[in-house]
């Protein structure tokens, strides 16, 4: 089974660690998620790609215990539904990146602990392909 | 120049098979009308605001063909509130003596969707399953608890006061109390968030008459003063909806930006109101918006829900219509609604929900998506 990511330039893939790509303003400093190339903050339009580090907190989360609309939902549904964890991971000095987590428990969550980077199946698309996301996991 | 309210109608909200999100705009306007002892040919101009009605404006069809100027109106989950400062500006601005602002939609069932491309978002951002409010309601009020000590009963506790309430306003869309133990028992659909926390788009309109403040009495033995009204965006650092990232420095939500930014336009402060309405997407909601408005600080909430205080004949009764979670959510109406019902409140047409000791000052706060809020404050 081929393997493609969800989109290109969001995260390095193929790679042993993966890591998410993001933009760094030359101005002010201020990095984003994904790549974008105006700064939100100072409107400078010098942006730099940067990879972002691949561990950090969870600071804010839930679960996703229905199907969102689709589209532009284009995961599994009905019974092949599994709800998942989504939140925000704050990369140290960089971004809070929103994610989806590994875990859809309550009891496995809780804000502050320690999160990494990780690429995981997602969907098959129409043409057989595995569709890969980033996701974030409980760090041990 | 000063803006009064003398005139305000209701389409009930709910589900109205058969019947037009434009009919209903009609009904709101007509009953409007009526309650300002004004006819359709008085109305000087019109403010509508809808999601789903691509022109509010060809109620005229139903009203008549007067030639006012009618402009339309849709900004997020604050349409409502937009539609209403830009017709107290067309009077405060010396333009018009009379005019209206209404609103009027008709949703499908289930949570809101679009494309995410429209909100500057990536299109894998949708297909990951992130386009959707009520994950983002989900997270805000599960961080919020962490932080400021709130109990998951304390949220199941405001759903049942707003059902409960719901249960006294005939126009409301959910009429039937159900107990804390039925909303926690609720399937959850975003921890901490159970079906029976959330509100429902649904269908509706409303209409409110506003005129030269001078001219009040001549319409209106009651006449209500509408003593501020705003609308702010988000700014970067805010915790919003819709957002694949944020920067690690943090602000406050545009909630706070417009109730600062009222209160300062009304020279008053959230001591000196009396009925408060707010945005109670999921009962989250309404216990953050409660201390982002002003109305206590944060992790006050607990306490209060305990005690009651948001309750009809509480220190701050907030919903006392039953709020979105017994109204649903026509976004275009959903504002004016809040201002209907604060009317009614201050009027002391209350009915069986009236606020006791003869309110003198409300307040009405709405909140969505991309980041996007209204307050307004109104008096006798």
């Amino acid at each position: 089974m081929v393997r493609t990511p969800v989109a290109e330039g969001i995260f390095t893939w193929p790679a042993e660690e993966p890591q998410l790509i993001g933009s760094r303003c030359t101005a002010c400093g201020i990095v984003t998620f994904p790549t974008q190339e105006s700064c939100p903050r100072c409107a400078a339009t010098g942006m730099t790609d940067q990879v972002l580090a691949r561990r950090g907190r969870l600071w804010a989360w839930t679960t996703q215990n229905f199907p969102p609309p689709s589209p532009p939902y284009a995961g599994p549904t009905g019974d092949a539904f599994e709800p998942y964890g989504v939140g925000y991971v704050e990369l140290p000095d960089e971004v809070k990146v929103e994610t989806r987590l590994t875990d859809a428990d309550p009891e496995a969550l809780t804000a502050g602990m320690e999160m990494e980077l990780v690429v995981v199946p997602f969907r098959t698309d129409d043409e057989g392909n595995e569709v890969m996301t980033f996701a974030f996991r409980p760090v041990g | 120049m000063d803006v009064a309210i003398v005139g305000v109608g209701l389409h009930p909200f709910g589900r109205f098979a058969g019947v037009s999100g434009i009919e209903m705009g009609a009904v709101a306007i007509r009953r409007a009308l009526a309650d300002a002892g004004v006819e359709w040919r008085d109305i000087q101009f019109a403010f509508g605001g809808s999601y789903e009605v691509d022109n509010p404006d060809a109620v005229v069809a139903l009203m008549g063909l007067t030639g006012i100027p009618f402009t339309d109106v849709y900004n997020g989950c604050a349409t409502a509130a937009s539609a209403l400062t830009l017709a107290a500006n067309a009077i405060r601005l010396g333009d018009h003596d009379l005019g209206i602002a209404v609103g009027m939609d008709k949703h499908l069932p289930g949570a809101f969707s679009a494309d995410p491309r429209q909100y500057a978002c990536p299109s894998w951002y949708g297909e990951l399953g992130h386009f959707v409010t009520t994950k983002f309601f989900g997270m805000k009020i599960n961080k919020y608890m962490h932080d400021h000590g709130i109990s998951q009963s304390t949220l199941a506790k405001v759903a049942a006061k707003n059902y409960r309430n719901g249960a006294r306003n005939p126009n409301a869309f959910r009429r039937k109390p159900l107990s804390e133990e039925e909303i926690l028992g609720s399937p959850v659909l975003n921890y901490p968030l159970t079906q029976y926390m959330f509100c429902s788009p649904d269908e509706g309109a409303a209409a409110v008459v506003l005129c030269r403040a001078e001219d009040a009495r001549r319409y209106s033995d009651t006449p209500v003063y509408l003593r501020a009204s705003t609308v702010r965006t988000r700014r970067l650092g805010a915790f919003e909806v819709h957002s694949p990232w944020l920067p690690i420095e943090e602000t406050v939500g545009p909630t706070v930006d417009a109730s600062r930014a009222a209160f300062e336009m009304a020279g008053i402060g959230p001591e000196d109101v009396d009925v408060i309405q707010l945005q109670d997407t999921d009962a989250g909601a309404e216990v953050i918006h409660l201390a982002e408005n002003g109305f206590c600080a944060d992790g006050d909430q607990e306490a209060l829900v305990a005690d009651g205080a948001l309750e009809i004949d509480g220190s701050r009764p907030v919903n006392t219509d039953g709020g979105l979670i017994a109204n649903g959510e026509p976004i275009g109406a959903s504002g004016l609604r809040q201002v209907h019902e604060v009317v009614r409140q201050l009027r002391g047409q209350g009915d069986d929900r009236q606020v006791p000791g003869a309110p003198k000052v409300g307040y009405t706060q709405l909140y969505g998506a991309p980041g996007t809020a209204g307050v307004s404050i109104l008096s006798v």
